[in-house]
């Protein structure tokens, strides 16, 4: 990856961050941990250039499309399509307000560039092999991305999209599980231990990747691989860190789930814009 | 008594019994011919709902998902936002109760265009017991919003409803059934969402009924004309939306309203009817259909009698009301 592009991925993935605690703050509930796990593959998926998109045109019928199946985190995809100019950014306060275009969880028929409806878990990986079906009939070209938790991964529909999808051979189709070790009640191996992920998608016949999901080069590279493999569909598994990039909500449950307040807003957004720094 | 107009929409081959599945079945391949974004799905049950018609047709539309019903709900959503017109089968059981969040909020919630349409719905179902048997199924459907409901009578009606529905933009449950039903229409009946259909014309009594039940209905009809007792019957093939008008008009014509159905008589047809009699004319109304059981095996003949809806209970329950 050059330099450059580097740079911007990393600018996008900080302004990324800032605004999924700005719009959490002002809405006053939400779902920080998992949107910050994201920020840099959100950051990659819509500004390296990798996706056929097009936030004049979020319509079109030949673009990738992106289904965020862990729907709780849609400050992270709002944030990125707001970033990209598919709404006006001041959009992003009134995220959880009634009337607004950005709902609590991802509503495709209210927010320019959210391809699928979702929220309720496990229902996304369906839906985008569905859409990779869909583009096979069509001849299209176009890629399938759906992005997954690992707390979802307990969902037993996870695992008859991932049958789907080998049997009917989805090289269209690429999952990211965001592997943050946290969900609601606690750390994953104590809920309910999801270990080993990449072996279970292995299992299931899916080419699998682990990665570790907040390095951009290895981003690149993987969803360049990824793009290119024949005849099965790939899982990503990202290793993250939930709360990525606000020191005090890393790898704190407690943060899944709650909005910080303006003073801690403040605290989140000076240690998001050191990130580099460090 | 049936007037002129309706007896140009009645068959005339009596005795002829086709079940409403495979008249399902052989209208999916016909439309699969003119439609080429029709897909169809299934879970392991194509043989027994049909789509097997449509898959030896057209094999590269077909897409068995296995038994995984809630996977199956949400991939046909995906391929709805592609363009696609999926047309999706299982049981009634497994698409209302086990998919039933997947129906919600992958389908209706975004009202996408896929076409719900399941088989072997009722205790008349029959053998399979009541872990196969749908009694809530239209109560399930009915209450999430965007989602239209059919279920047609007959073979014929259940042809036309797959017509409307294939061209209806927007999500629908189709009650489909196992088993035969005599053939009511004939193919110049025309099938209209919101509209119901009066095929018996009588003062005394409304019997109201959608799906397997119709011809209940019409037998206890013509049983109770033999006696001097002239009713309404009216097939109501759209249960959401519901034909309101006819439903009030008959109503306050009769006085008394008898509502049959192989379903529960909690949220079904009855409690439609009754929702839009409150509010508009409110008369007495006696809700015929399984009585919040759940059901049995058993043929479906001896089902329907033991679970008092039979020509005889219907019958009796104009006679006992008027």
């Amino acid at each position: 990856m050059d330099g450059k592009l580097k740079t911007l991925l990393k600018e996008k993935a900080r302004d990324i961050r800032v605004d999924i605690i700005e719009m959490l703050c002002a809405a006053g509930s939400g779902h920080p941990g998992g949107s910050l796990s994201m920020a840099d593959i959100f950051s990659y998926l819509y500004f390296s250039g990798e996706l056929n998109i097009d936030a004049k045109d979020p319509a079109k019928k030949d673009r990738d499309r992106v289904v965020l199946s862990k729907g709780h985190a849609c400050p992270v995809l709002y944030a990125a399509l707001a970033e990209k100019g598919y709404f006006d950014k001041s959009e992003l306060k009134t995220l959880r307000k009634y009337g607004s275009m950005l709902q609590g969880h991802p509503d495709m028929n209210k927010t320019p560039g959210v391809d699928m409806t979702t929220g309720s878990l496990g229902q996304g990986l369906s839906c985008a092999v569905g859409m990779a079906i869909g583009a096979k009939l069509d001849r299209s070209g176009i890629k399938v991305f759906a992005i997954l938790g690992d707390g979802e991964c307990n969902e037993g529909q996870i695992w008859e999209a991932a049958m789907a999808a080998r049997h009917y051979r989805l090289d269209n189709l690429i999952a990211i599980v965001d592997l943050n070790g946290l969900q609601i009640d606690g750390f994953t191996k104590d809920v309910m231990d999801t270990t080993p992920m990449a072996d279970k998608w292995r299992s299931f016949g899916w080419k699998t990747f682990e990665i570790d999901g907040h390095d951009l080069e290895i981003i690149d590279e993987t969803i360049k691989k990824a793009k290119s493999v024949k005849d099965s569909p790939v899982c990503i598994v990202a290793n993250t860190t939930k709360g990525k990039g606000v020191t005090f909500m890393e790898d704190v449950c407690d943060w899944h789930g709650n909005a910080p307040c303006e003073e801690e807003k403040d605290k989140a957004i000076c240690d998001i814009c050191n990130i580099d720094a460090s | 008594m049936i007037n002129k107009e309706i007896e140009k929409i009645l068959s005339k081959e009596e005795g002829k019994k086709i079940a409403t599945r495979e008249a399902y079945g052989n209208k999916l391949a016909e439309l699969g011919e003119v439609n080429s974004d029709i897909v169809v799905m299934d879970c392991d049950l194509s043989k027994s709902t049909k789509t097997a018609v449509f898959a030896k047709k057209f094999p590269d539309r077909f897409f068995n998902m296995g038994i995984a019903e809630s996977n199956m709900m949400s991939a046909a959503a995906g391929l709805a936002t592609m363009g696609k017109i999926p047309f999706v089968s299982t049981f009634s059981v497994f698409a209302t109760k086990r998919a039933c969040d997947q129906v919600s909020i992958s389908i209706a919630y975004p009202k996408l265009n896929v076409k719900i349409c399941a088989t072997h719905s009722g205790i008349t179902l029959g053998e399979d017991g009541a872990t196969h048997q749908a009694v809530e199924d239209v109560a399930i459907m009915r209450s999430i919003p965007n989602i239209a409901v059919f279920s047609p009578a007959d073979a014929v009606e259940a042809g036309k409803v797959i017509e409307t529905a294939a061209e209806y933009d927007g999500p629908c449950y189709v009650r489909l059934c196992r088993g035969g039903a005599p053939v009511i229409f004939n193919d110049s009946y025309k099938f209209e969402i919101g509209k119901g259909t009066k095929i018996m014309e009588g003062g005394a009594a409304t019997i109201i009924s959608a799906g397997f039940t119709t011809h209940i209905a019409l037998d206890a009809a013509r049983m109770l004309e033999d006696e001097g007792i002239e009713v309404d019957v009216i097939n109501m093939a759209s249960i959401k939306p519901i034909d309101e008008d006819l439903i009030a008009e008959s109503a306050a014509k009769t006085g008394l309203v008898i509502t049959v159905e192989d379903h529960s008589i909690i949220g079904g047809l009855g409690s439609a009817v009754c929702e839009v009699l409150s509010a508009k004319n409110p008369v007495r109304v006696i809700r015929l259909g399984v009585q919040d059981k759940f059901g049995s095996s058993g043929n479906p003949a001896e089902l329907v009698t033991a679970y008092g809806f039979d020509k005889d209970a219907v019958a009796a329950a104009v006679r006992d009301n008027i």
